[in-house]
């Protein structure tokens, strides 16, 4: 069983899937969704039985395969996952199929929610699940990669689905936004390009990772590859200042893709820093350690202040996004164990948690047509389950205890503090304004009197109600109890740490026991 | 190395040469062709002209192709021809085949009968009453065929001289055939006319400069054998300014040829004026070519003056890339475009020239061979998108195109794509080996340059996408006109850029043997 090719099958079938949808006939609209939902159910279920042979004492990377693939560079399919790679595959492959139920009938209706006057053409509702299927093999690709190469190109090729995604079926600044997205997201890609060139000339000719490791750069040569990758993942993760491309991509991109864009894509930034920025270039890591954290405290509280200013729903998540962006990048950069272990289990949750607010403003686009906060209020009282998630979804993301960002940012914040105790304390405040944010909008939105427009609302039909209820109660349930994901990540990150050559600093009071 | 009796210092005794003919067939069979497809013309009835030139020509090229594969399997290629004109040697066997291939799938958009591109009587004035007699009485003109193959004869010359002289001749050679198809389009003929007097009277500009560049050499070595020219600027012998002063009005002829900045002014007009299928052959071919050309001249003639010229080559290979990208940016005609991009593309290519190395040769070799399939389907593309009006040029016509026929939008986003460097095609892989050809030769500033001109040069890429797929199609907006032979060359196309970007290893390695031994001397 173990030499079965887990990753590569987990990786074709949604592409051939991908495929086959865009191949169907036009007109057969409803075939296309229900394979889509098949295609990614049954990846799904494969994940799972693969997780569940996932030994956490075993090796490293494991379920891994290399085979050459062009040789001339030194390049090779080469897959495998750790404990973060691993619960990353996993939370994508949970969000696509509800992400799929969710925009089951948002195809149909493309243009549907495009500005008064604009008129609303027909759009192949086919091509929209065929992409997020080639999206969804990508991403399982760009997290399995254990070679860098093949992350360069699946981190390179998931933009073009995304860009389609948004530029073809988003509102009515669509195009802007795509091509906003694209530009941002190539032009740090190239910047990663030429350092992965220069990975390659300088080092031994090969791009798999585990033979990059302790190379002996020079060290102004490891600082300024450092750079070409860490920009390309501060644009994608997206920290301040180059965050601008993530606001407009979320106004304009539809519900759906937005949960994969912001809820998976952008882990892509943070995860590569992980392993890629830290374990290639641990002396340039250090190096660049204060102002990486000085950009994460920033991002914190710049995401938030803005978030509490918008006055569009989906804008308003994406800027509480960089805010807790900016929490996961602090705890990889604390390079303390908690604040990673913190850091990594943060993309999950934060994948789950802003995935069902994205979801439920989606709900409450199509029911409206607008995602303004004004255009609403008093939705509670003709769509309490509606009013009921939003609730849930947004209490996560200002970190009630109980549910599950509580538990990473408290790891954060705990590991931050035992090295950078400014930081902590200024990044402490992100909560008090994510509190901000997230109250007042649901005040504004869901209080109050019930406004004309609202009135005819529909609560949550069973369909939505089955996309969004597995989210929160996964919400939940790692909100009480963690341990089986921080079980997967921690041998991970105690690696990357031991790469890095850093050590907790020993005056710790928090989280006995631990530790060995 | 044959004997070093030179052609030129010989005197009295004219000795008969000796002459390769195995070595050199590809370039026999296609001017022999050339030569048939003229006999054809003055012989045929005009019913027969274009049944017999069409298979005649293809044949050619196959037979050409066939026998360069031959050459190439049959020993390692590492000689000199013809007392020293010609080297036979794996760079040279992999851009004739590459050209060879390049030009049978021109000759499909050139043959394409339905379309029309060429226009029944060059002599006849735009407009005037013998124009539209010629063409009511569907007069076709065949002697394109003959014109081509003597300009794709030329083009297999061109990389392979050794000698200045014989390169001076190629460059002719296959210069004024594409002078002439330039101003034969049938819809805008005085475009294309423009075009063709354009590039007649800059070409011939930068002919005299390149001749004046080989007489000055001449004068500094006393031959104009590249290898000769190496070894006494080796030396160090003589004077300086002939030699540097060589060099550079040389380099002007080879620069002109392949549109660098700020030789490339004759490149959007010509591009956009001329028949589409011209374009591509231009576009692909002629590139190549000149490349070769321009590698064969670097590598070998001033190999050992590389500290002189690499400078100079990196400030045209950065301004290259750069303007193309972004003068790009502002162009609203799709040939026009595409042939900024073209330039920009040049620019890349040249960063893999400027690494003089056996990885900056094979690379450029790799991606010569992948940018000309590439650039001859977005032509293919553009031949097919057609209105009243003949082609659908603007690029706001293309409005909407990709709701209109979603395959034919979906195949030219995805050349757009691979010009503009998206891993799993063959641009990605392309600029990958020349960029890290480049790192490796030290040229990493160039190499920084070149990724910041493809974000640029991305954004008029997707831009055409954004036109095509997110904008709403016009009432009256082109339609798409599928004929087989057109569709066969973007099929092949399309098959090569998703080959080499997914699975180059095979040519890699071609690309690499080709460049094991470098150039013959």
């Amino acid at each position: 069983m173990n030499d079965f090719p887990w990753l590569s099958v987990l990786i074709a079938l949604p592409a051939l899937g991908a495929l086959g949808v865009a191949l169907l006939p036009r007109g057969r609209d409803a075939l296309a969704k229900q394979a889509a939902l098949g295609v990614s159910a049954l990846v799904a279920v494969l994940t799972f039985v693969m997780a569940a042979g996932f030994d956490t004492g075993g090796s490293r990377f494991q379920f891994a395969e290399t085979y050459d693939w062009i040789p001339a560079f030194g390049v090779h399919w080469a897959v495998g996952v750790d404990g973060v790679a691993l619960v990353l595959i996993l939370m994508s492959v949970i969000l696509v199929p509800l992400v799929i139920l969710a925009s089951w009938t948002d195809a149909d209706r493309f243009g549907g929610v495009v500005a008064e006057g604009e008129s609303a053409p027909a759009k192949s509702v086919k091509t929209y699940f065929a992409l997020v299927l080639a999206l969804e093999a990508m991403m399982i690709g760009v997290f399995a990669a254990t070679d860098v190469f093949l992350f360069y190109v699946f981190f390179e090729a998931m933009l073009i689905p995304v860009y389609f995604l948004i530029g073809a079926y988003g509102g009515p600044q669509r195009s802007y936004a795509a091509v906003k997205f694209l530009l941002y997201s190539l032009f740090g890609g190239l910047l990663m390009l030429v350092a992965v060139i220069a990975l390659y000339v300088y080092g031994p000719n090969t791009f798999l990772l585990a033979d990059l490791q302790g190379l002996n750069l020079d060290p102004t040569v490891a600082k300024w590859l450092f750079l070409g990758f860490f920009i390309a993942f501060a644009i994608k993760a997206p920290m301040v200042p180059l965050h601008t491309w993530l606001p407009d991509a979320a106004g304009q991109a539809p519900a759906g893709a937005l949960v994969l864009i912001v809820g998976v894509l952008d882990k892509v930034g943070t995860y590569g820093m992980m392993r890629f920025c830290l374990e290639l270039f641990p002396g340039a890591s250090k190096w660049a350690t204060p102002v990486v954290l000085t950009f994460a405290v920033i991002s914190i509280i710049y995401g938030a202040v803005l978030a509490i200013g918008q006055v569009d729903l989906k804008r308003l998540v994406a800027y509480t996004s960089i805010s807790h962006f900016g929490f996961i990048v602090l705890g990889i950069f604390a390079m303390t164990s908690q604040g990673q272990s913190g850091a990594a289990l943060y993309m999950v949750n934060h994948g789950f948690s802003t995935g069902a607010l994205f979801l439920i403003v989606g709900f409450l686009l199509v029911r409206r047509g607008s995602a303004r906060v004004d255009a609403f209020g008093g939705v509670q009282k003709v769509a309490p389950l509606l009013a009921g998630a939003f609730l849930i979804a947004g209490l996560s993301g200002l970190s009630l205890p109980g549910l599950a960002p509580f538990v990473s940012e408290f790891l954060v914040l705990v590991g931050t503090f035992s090295r950078y105790q400014v930081a902590a304390v200024i990044a402490a405040l992100g909560i008090v304004l994510a509190a901000v944010y997230i109250l007042w909008a649901y005040q504004r939105t869901m209080n109050g009197p019930t406004t004309e427009a609202v009135a005819g609302f529909k609560d949550l039909s069973r369909r939505e109600l089955a996309a969004v209820a597995p989210i929160l109660a996964i919400v939940v349930a790692l909100g009480f109890f963690p341990k089986p994901v921080l079980d997967v990540i921690n041998p991970s990150v105690k690696h990357t740490l031991s790469v890095v050559q850093q050590t907790d600093p020993t005056p710790t009071v928090a989280e006995k026991g631990a530790r060995p | 190395m044959s004997a070093g009796v030179h052609i030129i210092a010989a005197p009295g005794d004219i000795p008969a040469p000796h002459i390769e003919y195995g070595q050199l067939a590809p370039m026999l069979i296609v001017f022999g062709v050339a030569v048939l497809g003229v006999l054809v013309e003055a012989l045929a009835g005009r019913p027969w002209r274009y049944r017999i030139q069409v298979p005649l020509a293809f044949a050619g090229l196959l037979a050409a192709f066939v026998w360069t594969i031959v050459l190439a399997w049959r020993h390692e290629p590492f000689h000199v021809a013809a007392m020293g004109a010609l080297g036979v040697d794996g760079p040279t066997l992999f851009l004739q085949g590459t050209i060879l291939v390049l030009a049978l799938v021109s000759l499909l958009l050139i043959a394409e009968r339905s379309a029309a591109h060429f226009t029944a009587q060059a002599s006849a004035l735009p407009g005037s009453e013998a124009e539209q007699q010629s063409m009511s009485a569907g007069i076709t003109q065949t002697e394109i065929f003959p014109l081509m193959m003597f300009a794709v004869g030329g083009m297999l010359m061109f990389p392979a001289s050794n000698d200045l002289l014989t390169m001076f001749v190629a460059l002719e050679v296959l210069s004024l055939p594409l002078y002439l198809l330039c101003g034969l389009a049938r819809r805008r003929r005085l475009l294309s006319q423009e075009a063709a007097v354009k590039y007649f009277l800059l070409g011939a500009f930068s002919s005299a400069f390149f001749l004046y560049g080989a007489a000055l050499l001449y004068g500094y070595a006393g031959s104009v054998r590249l290898s000769d020219i190496s070894a006494q600027a080796g030396q160090g012998a003589g004077g300086e300014t002939l030699l540097l002063a060589g060099i550079a009005l040389l380099s002007v002829g080879l620069l002109f040829k392949l549109g660098a900045v700020p030789f490339h002014m004759w490149k959007p007009d010509v591009y956009q004026g001329a028949p589409t299928p011209i374009t591509a052959l231009m576009a692909s071919c002629t590139l190549v070519s000149a490349f070769g050309a321009l590698l064969r001249v670097y590598y070998v003639g001033f190999e050992t003056l590389r500290w002189d010229w690499r400078p100079a080559m990196w400030g045209v290979a950065i301004i290259t890339m750069v303007v193309g990208a972004v003068v790009a940016i502002t162009q609203t005609d799709i040939k026009r475009m595409l042939a900024y991009s073209s330039i920009a593309h040049a620019g890349f290519l040249l960063t893999g020239v400027v690494a003089t190395s056996r990885q900056g040769l094979s690379g450029t070799l790799f991606y010569l061979a992948a940018y000309g399939f590439t650039t001859i389907g977005a032509f293919a593309v553009v031949t097919m998108v057609r209105d009243a009006g003949g082609e659908a040029a603007h690029l706001s016509r293309w409005a909407g195109l990709g709701r209109r026929s979603p395959v034919i939008a979906g195949v030219f986003a995805f050349f757009l794509l691979a010009m503009a460097g998206i891993p799993l095609t063959s641009g990605f892989t392309g600029k990958f080996a020349v960029f890290s050809a480049a790192v490796d030769g030290g040229a990493t500033p160039l190499v920084v340059v070149g990724v910041l001109a493809s974000a640029i040069a991305a954004f008029f890429y997707v831009r055409v996408i954004v036109v095509m797929f997110f904008s709403d199609p016009e009432a009256d907006g082109p339609s798409v006109v599928v004929s087989p032979a057109t569709a066969t060359a973007v099929a092949l196309g399309l098959t090569v850029t998703v080959v080499l970007g997914v699975l180059p290893q095979p040519v890699l390695d071609l690309a690499g043997t080709a460049a094991s031994q470098m150039f013959v001397r």
